[in-house]
Parts: C-alpha cells; structure tokens; sequence
C-alpha cells in the first residue's frame, strides 16, 4: 500500500502527543496516553485532513504479566478519504479506566460496554455503562487472562443427568 | 443505570399510566430468540426501545485463545452461519497477513467465489424471510429454493452446508470438485428466474411497500457513528464496500458496481441487497472465467499438511504432520486487523500473535453487532409492527452478534 503520509500529518497536528508510532501491514498505528486521548480522537473525526467518520471496532488486549496490562486498540477508518488508523491506548490494571468516546461516536456506546463486560475496563462519562453480553449477576471479567476457561457460573442451577436423574415416571 | 429495573418498577407502581412498558422476546419467533427489546409504548407506538443481546454468547473470543490457528476455522464457521465462508475467508486472509503469504491464484479466486456464493445464500435468506415476516410467505420459499440451489453447490465442494471449515492458513481444503463451474451456470439460470419472480410479486405490492417504505430510516451521518455497514449503509446512499475500497483477492481484476439507495428506509435496504444478488453473480462469472488450474495450497510444510501418502509412506511426512497438528503453524509476533466484506457488512478480524502456534487474542468485529446498536433510534416512533420488518432488514446472526 502506499505511503498517504498520514502518520506524518498526525504527527505534525499532536506534537509531542504521540508516544509511538510505526506502519504495519499497509496500515498506521499510533500510541497515545490516555489523558491526551479524547480531544486527539475529536480532532481525528473532525479535521478534514482526516475525517475518521467511522469508529470500526474498539477492543482490548490483555498482556497479564506485562506493565501496564491492558492495551485499548481503536480501528479508525475515514469513509471519505479511504484511510485506515489503529489508536492503542495503554491502561494500568490498578486504574483500569479510559474516557468514552461514545460522545464523538454513537457506535462507541455498544462497543465500550463490551469492553467493560469482557475486560472490566470503565469508561469515564459513559451514558449507560451496563454488561452486554454476560449477565448483570456475572461476576468476573471473561475475557481477562486470568479467568479461567472451564470456570462455569449458571444463572439457572445445572442438573447433572448422570447423578441426578428426572424422576422414574 | 439499569433501566431494566426502573421498568419494571414503573409498571408495578401505575399499571394504568398512558406509557406501557413491554418487553418482547427473546422467546417471540421474530428475535431468533436471542434478543430482547424492553418497550416503552404509547399505544401501538414506540416511544423508547432499549435492545439486549448476548443471548447466545458462546464465549468464541476466549475459546480461540486455546486452540491452534487452524482449530479457530471451525469456530468461525459458528459466526454468521448463513454465510460461514466469507468468516472462514476473513479469518484466513487475517492469519496470511500476519505470516506475509501469498497464497496461489486459483486458491483466490476460489475464496472469492465461494465468497460471493455465501453473500448471495445470506441475502436469499434475509429477503426470504424479510418477506415472510411482512406477510408474503411465497416468496420465502422461493428464495428458500434459490438458496438451497446454492447451499447444495457449497455442500458439494465443502462437504456440509454450514458448517464448512472450507479454509485454512496457506489455502483451501479441497480443489472444487468436476464440474463446478458448469453447475454453477447452471443454478444461476434457475436463480435469475426465481429472482424475476421475487421482484414481480414484492417491487409493485402496495403491501409490501406499505410495510417497508419510510419505515426504520435514521440520517446516514447517525448510520455512520453508529459504525453500521454493508447493506444498511448503502441504502442511506454511502456508496462504502471493502471490495471496492480496500480490495482483498482478486475483487480489484472484477466489474461490479455497489447499489446504493438514497432513503436509508427498510425498502431500499431491501432494495440494496436484492441488486447485490446480481453483482455477486456477475463477479462469479467472472470469476470462472479468469480461473485456471492450479495448487490451491502454498506449497510450504511449516504451513500445509503434508500429502496423505507422505505421512503413511516416511517419517519426514509423518513428524511434519505430527507438529502441524499438534502444535499448530507458527505466526510471527505481531498484531493485525483485517476487513473483509461480509454479508451484512464490514467483518473486521483483529489477531494478535505472541509467536507461538495459538493465538493470542482473536477479535472479530460482527456487522450486525453494530446495526443492532442503531436498532434503538430506528425504531423510535414506529409502530410494533415496523420492529419485524426492520429488525429484520438489520438481518442480525445471533452467532455472530453474540458470538
């Protein structure tokens, strides 16, 4: 893929904002502290040279043992200018927190709540931070490292057949 | 907070007040039973819907992680399992990238033909059904037919009907078998009938129009922030396709065009996805005619099992085979995010390899997931009944919604 100049477009808008960046596999990614966050995303929907319209996906990635543990990683994609961005923000496990953007992207609601429900992520100044997946009485974040995979929590008791039978009729 | 409490709350406190609070499903034959609205109602008309999904959370994401790279295919067939090979597809492409493969040419243009194959089966099956849920049950079982036509040609080169694991890491299963190209021609002259008839019986039916037009529209820059894609975007007249914009396989040597509508209403959703039958038949016939004879495997042995004769005959096949299975192919150190365009949308795979034979984290991005998001604002101020139809249009997989 050719070279767009995009990351050094967004390296002149942020300077000194912009922790780490590198091109891999046709497409840009960009590090940024979590503070300096929100008003660069606002910046990257809005500014014409950059037009990131859709917020593709939002998910984390759980590095357990590593320091910080959890990395956010944002699919920006521009409709109009056909270009693509992964933003990865870093976020401590003691302070396990970064700010919604729900506010700039509506589909961000959904896809934060997922977040929250899978990695025990918060969103700061999100409208309706609820599980989405799992259930409200599900305790534990399934998707961190840590949890096990053969853990069971049914919300309905679970009967085991062999055991305890139905009833000879 | 948890307005699912208040609802209820409000309910029990003035069972008489004007606005009613109701929630249907996930056991209504409509939701898949896998999603519930929570309704707030003011007559027949919706004031306020609040959607729950993860009703058939499987867990696929943390289910990757502990198996090799391609024991996921299999899972991924469990996404949208209307269209499994376009997941299959995106999955592989994802992997490939990661490895910096090339795999060979006809092994891609077998990929995208059954690609299209797939959209095609999934559109069949949401216009059918879209159809029969607005009360035209007859052109549900002629869609039916038109997709059986096709699951057939999948079930012939794939071996199942859905679930198929058709692809791997470095290539496809099998080559198509003899005759394929011929079969297809063949089902498309009954496909191009069943689609002439389709149109006759809804296009002009005041019912049906009635039903679909105007209803579940939203302004498109709201579709686009709430990442919605695919046929619900490109009935708002966005004229975005990965195939188009980012073209994976070979989609960039193809002639189609990607409809658009101009109302972003339920109709030209429907609209939208009925003209992307045509272009997906005319990319496969496009397709068959580029075609050639050739591997549909890298020939590489860190990638591919190798021949059967080789793992019975020596213990160089056999050790070969032995590691492939057991411990997977190695993926390098790395994190990628691929789009493919599904069915309903773009269907983004985002890896991430610590360098070892499984996974480290497999995300995917589902379409419908995103069109779900929207449902709430699409449907304020409609009727119940509008919730069928445009709920219905959004074509939400529960597999792939919730994964």
């Amino acid at each position: 893929m050719p070279d767009t100049g995009l990351l050094s477009k967004i390296e002149a808008a942020f300077p000194g904002k912009i922790l780490e960046h590198h091109s891999s596999y046709g497409y840009d990614v960009i590090t940024l502290n979590r503070d300096d966050a929100f008003a660069i995303f606002a910046t990257l929907r809005d500014h014409p040279d950059f037009a990131f319209s859709l917020l593709s996906d939002l998910t984390a990635i759980d590095f357990l043992g590593q320091e910080p543990r959890f990395e956010l990683v944002y699919q920006l994609y521009s409709i109009s200018l056909n270009h693509r961005l992964q933003v990865k923000i870093r976020v401590p496990e003691d302070a396990a927190w970064a700010h919604s953007v729900s506010s700039l992207w509506k589909g961000g609601n959904w896809l934060e709540r997922e977040v929250w429900d899978m990695f025990g992520i918060k969103f700061a100044d999100h409208p309706d931070l609820r599980r989405i997946l799992m259930y409200e009485e599900f305790n534990g974040h399934p998707l961190r490292k840590d949890y096990p995979v053969n853990k069971r929590q049914p919300l309905v008791e679970e009967r085991d057949p062999i055991t305890n039978p139905w009833p000879k009729r | 907070m948890a307005e699912s409490t208040w609802q209820l709350t409000e309910m029990q406190l003035d069972p008489t007040s004007e606005v009613m609070s109701l929630q249907m499903g996930p056991s209504h034959p409509a939701t898949h039973g896998t999603i519930k609205f929570w309704l707030k109602l003011d007559g027949e008309k919706i004031l306020n819907c609040d959607v729950e999904i993860g009703y058939l959370h499987r867990g696929f994401e943390k289910m990757c992680e502990q198996r090799t790279w391609n024991h996921v295919v299999p899972y991924t067939d469990r996404l949208n399992y209307i269209s499994p090979l376009i997941n299959n597809v995106g999955f592989a492409l994802a992997a490939e990238k990661l490895l910096d493969l090339e795999v060979p040419e006809r092994c891609q243009y077998i990929r995208m033909i059954m690609s299209e194959i797939s959209r095609m089966t999934d559109h069949f099956t949401c216009l059918g059904m879209a159809a029969a849920e607005a009360g035209a049950l007859s052109v549900a079982f002629y869609a039916l037919e038109a997709r059986e036509t096709l699951f057939d040609i999948v079930t012939a080169v794939t071996g199942a009907r859905l679930t198929v694991s058709y692809t791997r890491v470095g290539g496809v299963t099998q080559d198509l078998p003899e005759g394929f190209a011929e079969r297809v021609r063949g089902a498309f002259t009954d496909i191009r009938q069943v689609m002439s008839d389709c149109d006759k019986l809804l296009s002009k039916n005041r019912i049906f129009i009635e039903r679909m037009s105007g209803v579940g529209a939203i302004p498109a820059d709201d579709v686009v922030s709430y990442g919605v894609t695919g046929p619900l975007l490109r009935a708002c007249g966005v004229a975005y396709d990965v195939r188009k914009a980012q073209p994976y396989l070979f989609y960039d040597r193809m002639e189609f065009t990607v409809p658009t509508g101009t109302q972003g209403d339920n109709y030209d959703r429907f609209s939208v996805r009925f003209e992307e039958i045509r272009q997906s038949i005319r990319i496969i016939e496009q397709g068959l005619e580029q075609m050639r004879p050739g591997p549909v495997r890298v020939d590489d042995p860190r990638i591919t099992l190798p021949q059967k004769k080789d793992v019975y005959g020596n213990i160089e096949g056999l050790m070969n085979h032995f590691k492939l299975v057991i411990e997977g192919v190695r993926i390098p150190k790395g994190d990628i995010y691929q789009a493919v365009e599904g069915a309903n949308g773009e269907l983004g795979f985002y890896l991430v390899s610590d360098g070892s034979g499984r996974p480290y984290r497999v995300r995917v991005r589902p379409p419908c997931f995103f069109g779900m998001a929207a449902l709430g604002q699409m449907l304020k101020g409609c009727l119940i009944s509008d919730i069928i139809t445009t709920f219905g249009m959004i074509n939400m997989i529960g597999g792939e919604c919730d994964r």
